[in-house]
């Protein structure tokens, strides 16, 4: 394992995702499954990991992957890489162009990007679905060997819904991510269980 | 010296009790360096908040260099994002250790299965808010429908094509659809 790689692949996780948080992941999915450092299920734990502890998804998504891969060191340089392009950028910005966001380039720019980066979550959304519930990872393979039907997870994925339809239109309230991964995980062990 | 610890404990402990990304972080922020410190104006927060949300990156890493920066320069910009990671470094790095060992028990296992269903409708639902509020003009409209559209078939087809490069061709797009709008309005002065 190279440090150099690590620190690359995060380096342009960094430097090109838009968006924050969710925003990052679809880039994220993208390079820790072509480089093989996760499958989708634990990069799905990951994400969910990151949620249930503070602060930002990347950061977290680095620092794991970079120990995986290459211990202490490796979770540094990783980290380092996620970080690095933020900061070059951001401090380029507050020292010589504060109003960057006032030029018309730079607004055309970010109109264009800002609803692609919505399409690219709501298409990862769709894949990860896709890969895990109907779990079909292509079309070529659909024929051969459909291991079939995740029936299980699709029974969660529906009560998911429903909870939190309930919980917005019945009980009036608004349902929290972690709420929603507490409730899944004991959906989880009940479903798998029987 | 005493502001450097000042803005170090305070990033510190920001990065530590924020749950749920970027902007969540954002209020934390004003809390602390605009109502409380008073370091930083309301209108230059807002100026920094447009900033980290519209260039690339983590929010909370773009937000914490530019308020470093803003109250003490180079050196407050590294110290606060420095601060800002290191709890998550740390938490992170200890649950690696012992992650796979803990997934190993069955019941574990069962509930992460349940968490990894949980997840698709966390980031569906993430990007459902964002298209709630996003302008349903036909430039917006016929971008997303594009991108979900590609996204979903190169994925089935197995083809290659990186994310990477829808944000380059729409950010041009929106580019190039500037430039015909002032050409427009050029030409409509003209006349």
């Amino acid at each position: 394992m190279s440090y150099l790689k690590l620190f690359l692949t995060f380096f342009k996780i960094g430097a090109v995702s838009f968006g924050g948080g969710y925003g990052m992941i679809s880039l994220i999915r993208e390079e820790v499954l072509s480089n093989g450092w996760l499958e989708e299920e634990d990069l799905l734990n990951m994400i969910a990991v990151s949620e249930s502890t503070p602060g930002p998804i990347a950061v977290n998504m680095a620092t794991f992957i970079g120990s995986k891969q290459g211990g202490i060191t490796g979770s540094m340089v990783a980290t380092l890489g996620v970080i690095l392009p933020s900061f070059i950028i951001i401090l380029l910005i507050a020292a010589l162009i504060r109003n960057l966001l006032k030029y018309k380039g730079v607004q055309g720019f970010l109109n264009g990007v800002r609803p692609c980066i919505i399409g690219l979550i709501l298409a990862t959304a769709l894949n990860i679905f896709i890969t895990t519930i109907l779990n079909i990872s292509t079309l070529s393979d659909f024929g051969n060997d459909y291991s079939g039907f995740n029936i299980r997870g699709f029974i969660i994925l529906i009560m998911i819904i429903a909870i939190s339809l309930i919980t917005k239109y019945i009980l009036q309230k608004k349902s929290s991510p972690i709420m929603m991964i507490i409730i899944s995980a004991i959906l989880g062990m009940i479903v798998y269980s029987v | 010296m005493k502001k450097y610890l000042n803005l170090f404990l305070t990033m510190l402990k920001i990065g530590l009790f924020t749950f749920g990304g970027g902007y969540a972080m954002i209020a934390l922020l004003e809390n602390e360096f605009v109502s409380t410190k008073k370091w930083i104006k309301k209108d230059e927060f807002l100026d920094m908040v447009a900033i980290a949300e519209s260039t690339p990156g983590p929010i909370a890493i773009n937000a914490a260099t530019y308020i470093g920066y803003t109250v003490l320069g180079f050196w407050g910009a590294l110290t606060a994002t420095v601060a800002v990671c290191i709890p998550s470094f740390t938490i992170i790095y200890i649950i690696s250790l012992f992650f796979d060992a803990f997934l190993s028990l069955t019941l574990v296992a069962y509930a992460f299965k349940g968490i990894q269903v949980c997840v698709i409708y966390l980031i569906f639902t993430a990007g459902m808010k964002l298209l709630k509020k996003m302008e349903k003009n036909p430039f917006n409209i016929s971008i997303l429908i594009i991108v979900v559209a590609a996204m979903v078939l190169t994925s089935l087809f197995a083809v290659n094509f990186s994310t990477v490069y829808y944000i380059l061709i729409f950010g041009a797009t929106g580019i190039f659809d500037y430039l015909i709008s002032l050409i427009r309005s050029r030409k409509e002065a003209d006349r």
